[in-house]
């Protein structure tokens, strides 16, 4: 029997198939909203945590979870006696829950911190800070991302 | 490995004055398979400290959810003239540094 156009179509495509689309693997357990709890008590402790004071720049939508440019500042007046000593940043589905420590001090000026950093999935992302009189205040925001970090494989 | 440093050459004294650094850097999570399954073991940058004319101004620990080639900014009053230290320290004995100087009028 000759090969029929449709045979030989499904034969190429299925090699193609075979050939470039990579083993699906197992993913690494990912961080859940409890693991980001544990991260946040093993920082601040007992202490309550209140809302406000912080706030966190973030793209609401990114394309590309590899590199997300995100900077937290601090409402503080940036003295010896009220400063912020640490700014503590955590992510909800990463593999890990911690994204960044940063440790400042009243000679900062300005309590403000940016960086780049890599986002897995859609998600939460929580900055902390601690100030000079151990009162830790805290703001969440909700970025989506289309092409996740962390976990794609090597090729 | 090559780094990037900008800190401004002149400043008054009492400014505030913004430091940035990015330094080049794989930033290997450990969390990545290759396509045979085999996990890439972490190679990250752990910790990064600038000091001024010797005395630390800035710390931060870092973690795979920081970006490849980490570039941090942060802010600093410029009391007098003198030398920015940076340091980073990582997995596998990475240590790098690298300086830059200021005038403070």
């Amino acid at each position: 029997m000759p090969t029929t156009r449709r045979q030989f179509l499904n034969l190429a495509g299925g090699v193609t198939v075979a050939g470039t689309v990579p083993i699906v693997t197992l993913r690494p357990l990912r961080a859940t909203p409890a693991m980001l709890n544990t991260a946040i008590r093993n920082v601040v402790g007992e202490a309550p945590i209140r809302t406000g004071k912080v706030k966190l720049d973030i793209p609401p939508l990114v394309e590309n979870g590899n590199t997300v440019p995100m900077t937290v500042s601090v409402a503080s007046p940036m003295t010896a006696d009220d400063h912020v000593k640490s700014i503590h940043v955590f992510n909800e589905k990463n593999p890990q829950p911690n994204i960044g420590n940063f440790y400042l001090t009243p000679s900062s000026g300005r309590a403000q911190v940016s960086t780049r950093i890599r986002l897995a999935d859609t998600q939460k992302v929580v900055a902390i800070a601690r100030l000079s009189d151990d009162t830790f205040w805290q703001v969440a925001a909700d970025v989506v991302v289309t092409l996740a970090a962390c976990t794609e494989e090597m090729n | 490995m090559a780094a990037l440093i900008n800190v401004p050459a002149k400043a008054k004294r009492g400014d505030v004055i913004e430091l940035r650094a990015l330094t080049s850097h794989i930033m290997e999570t450990g969390f990545r398979h290759t396509v045979d399954g085999k996990l890439v073991p972490r190679d990250i940058i752990t910790s990064f400290t600038c000091r001024y004319n010797g005395a630390e101004i800035f710390r931060a620990d870092l973690f795979p959810a920081i970006a490849a080639n980490p570039y941090l900014s942060f802010f600093t009053v410029a009391k007098e003239s003198g030398k920015f230290e940076f340091e980073w320290i990582g997995d596998n004995g990475y240590s790098s540094t690298a300086s830059a100087s200021i005038t403070v009028e």
